[in-house]
């Protein structure tokens, strides 16, 4: 048996270098057929770069990419086939109206009109089929290119951010339809986010970037109990300038402490122990304390003490 | 079904195109009224003023200007302290009036008048004589010069209208070359902005790219792209015809045949150009300065408003080689001169092979993204 009916996606210690920037350096990556996956890190971390090597409109400069078993050289009509594609930021013509636009890349594909007509059903803009593409709202236009990718009911999927710059209610409406997709179609997904709330209640398998490497992959459980999973305590305090001293506490994972706004965050390993040493050592070196939450760790969490940098930097 | 992806690219450009009023008239309406302009300027010649200026001298003996001055035709227009301005008419059925104006004037000012091409001689009135002082290689002031010099040194000189012919016929009037010479204009025009420019447009909102990760070919994107500009530049071609035809009278002389060889063959030329000029960029701006880096040096010196004879000699050849001004020549012996097929086959062949080319080029080193 072929070893990759299971994996739609082997990504085989991939590089990619662009002037003074390593884009991807080195990444392995597999993708079983079902999954959905979640590639996060903030901007500049390579994802874009990842996922374009993937979709095949970007060659690594060495490593291997195949899907279905089949690298990108030779078989591009065949991958363009399996595959549906949304780019960060495409701008569709103007002056071309929903239904018309989403005609032309039926045609593309072989396609008839049902099949436009479902499509508009399924992202919900069947009111809006008449309109002019300058005159959607840009949830309406991000709809509109999610369309495009499903026209041709593709096994793999590859969503390039998606929902940057939505508001809730449109980031919610997205997700609900690639919920049905996984659930009817049993499609695959990619989807590069900084968003952690999506790549948490979205996907299977969350992949953190950074600087063109993967700091980390697996299951949200996974990843959070591999990373010593800790608890945090978040504090604000009456700053006077200096920063507390948390070296005598024990069970730290990690501390950070901003000056300027004199607010802080601790990972700890059990807050029900450390929670009360923390309050004497906050005492005993004369700080006040005017904010306290206790809370488990999420992946913002995670990223930051991996990186040291937020997701949304 | 679904049109099949050539129409469906097809119709979508041309919906682009209808949907936007703008380019409408820059595409339709602005060449027509550009004909219509110079047309109207160039070949009903209308009543021409000239201004001279002239510094008097009240004891000269010079009896024809004075004369001619004192003629009771001659009409005081405006009279102040310091400056009087005379009018006088030269009457002429075939060429035009002449209306003559005289700003008496002192030296300085007339120098200042002549420097900002207010007035185009300076004339100096001595004892015996008249002074004429202008730029000669001004047109205006060597013809200003002509008619009054004859004027002054014969006073019964008659403008001897008999052995003027006025050319009228057709075929030989300005309209008549301008016309062909449009008619290739708007082709170049819409290949370049057409196709140049919406490639590059599509470039940067990432749409080429969006297009091109799909099954759809790439031949089949840029044939479509093709069609939409021959038919596009032949509705702007015969309505430009159509109106020269009927205002100005300009007629095609030569083969039709010819006429449509010579026209897709342009078409196959800027066609492969804009693919070329589109090849790599993606910023809509810096298009535009490809665009008209191409475009514009051709517009000038290919002859489509005035012939590219007046440039020096050894540039001629160069501008001769030029795709618009193959196009535009071989446009023109058919209009004018009843050129056949046989006698474009050779440009139509070049125009094509350039074209191709070019193409060529700018699909080898294209970026779709």
């Amino acid at each position: 048996m072929n070893p990759t009916t299971e994996n739609i996606i082997e990504v085989t210690n991939v590089k990619k270098y662009f002037k003074d920037v390593k884009a991807v350096d080195g990444v392995d990556l597999e993708i079983k057929t079902g999954e959905y996956v979640a590639l996060l890190g903030p901007n500049g971390a390579g994802k874009t770069t990842l996922v374009e090597m993937i979709e095949g409109i970007q060659k690594p400069d060495s490593g291997e990419i195949r899907i279905n078993g089949k690298k990108w050289r030779g078989n591009r009509d065949a991958l363009h086939k399996i595959i549906g594609i949304s780019f960060q930021e495409t701008r569709f013509m103007d002056k071309i109206t929903v239904n018309e636009t989403l005609k032309m890349f039926a045609s593309f594909y072989d396609l008839d009109l049902d099949r436009v007509q479902l499509i508009l059903k399924l992202i919900n803009l069947e009111e809006k089929q008449k309109s002019y593409v300058v005159n959607l709202s840009g949830g309406q236009r991000q709809k509109l290119a999610l369309g495009i990718a499903l026209l041709n009911k593709p096994p793999l999927l590859l969503l390039d951010e998606p929902t940057t710059g939505l508001d809730p209610t449109a980031r919610r409406e997205m997700w609900d339809i690639l919920f049905r997709l996984k659930k009817e179609n049993n499609t695959t997904m990619i989807l590069t986010t900084h968003y952690m709330e999506e790549a948490e209640t979205l996907c299977d398998r969350i992949v953190i970037m950074d600087q063109g490497k993967i700091l980390a992959k697996g299951t949200l459980d996974e990843l959070l109990s591999e990373n010593k999973s800790g608890e945090v305590i978040e504090f604000g305090l009456e700053g006077n300038g200096h920063t507390p001293d948390f070296s005598r506490l024990k069970g730290m994972q990690s501390v950070h402490y901003n000056e300027e706004n004199a607010k802080g965050k601790l990972i700890v390993d059990d807050i029900a122990i450390q929670l009360p040493h923390f309050i004497d050592t906050i005492n005993e070196q004369n700080f006040k304390l005017k904010s306290l939450e206790c809370r488990k760790m999420t992946l913002d969490d995670l990223f930051i003490k991996m990186t040291g940098r937020r997701l949304s930097d | 079904m679904v049109k099949s992806t050539l129409l469906q690219l097809i119709s979508i450009q041309f919906k682009e195109f209808l949907r936007e009023p703008g380019i409408i008239f820059w595409a339709l309406l602005f060449p027509i009224l550009m004909a219509w302009v110079l047309g109207i300027a160039f070949t009903k010649k209308g009543e021409v003023v000239r201004q001279v200026a002239l510094i008097e001298n009240i004891d000269s003996t010079n009896i024809n200007l004075r004369d001619f001055l004192s003629d009771p035709q001659i009409k005081v227009l405006k009279s102040g302290e310091h400056q009087q301005t005379f009018t006088s008419v030269i009457e002429n059925t075939k060429l035009g009036n002449t209306t003559y104006k005289f700003l008496i004037t002192s030296w300085d000012a007339a120098e200042l008048m002549l420097k900002r091409g207010k007035i185009a001689v300076i004339l100096v009135e001595h004892e015996e004589n008249v002074e004429f002082h202008f730029d000669p290689s001004n047109p205006e002031s060597q013809s200003v010069y002509l008619q009054l010099s004859a004027v002054f040194n014969d006073a019964s000189f008659i403008y001897e209208t008999s052995t003027i012919r006025p050319l009228t016929k057709a075929g030989t009037r300005y309209i008549d070359f301008l016309v062909p010479g449009l008619i290739a204009l708007g082709i170049m025009n819409s290949c370049m902005w057409g196709i140049s420019y919406a490639l590059i447009d599509m470039r940067s909102k990432k749409l080429l790219r969006r297009m091109v990760a799909t099954p759809m070919k790439k031949s089949t994107f840029l044939i479509a792209q093709f069609s939409t500009r021959v038919v596009m530049s032949f509705v702007e071609s015969a309505l430009l015809f159509t109106f020269a035809f009927y205002i100005f009278k300009v007629d095609l002389q030569g083969s039709f045949i010819a006429l449509l060889a010579v026209f897709v063959a342009g078409n196959i030329a800027f066609s492969g150009l804009a693919i070329l000029v589109s090849s790599r960029t993606a910023h809509s701006r810096v298009g535009n300065g490809l665009i008209n880096a191409v475009v514009m040096p051709m517009m000038i010196l290919s002859g489509i408003f005035f012939s590219y004879h007046n440039f020096p000699d050894w540039s001629v050849d160069v501008i001769q080689k030029l795709p618009l001004t193959m196009l535009a020549d071989s446009v023109r012996s058919i209009f004018n001169e009843g050129a056949g097929l046989s006698d474009v086959l050779f440009e139509a062949g070049m125009l094509s092979a350039i074209g191709i080319l070019f193409y060529s080029v700018g699909l080898w080193i294209y970026k779709w993204y």
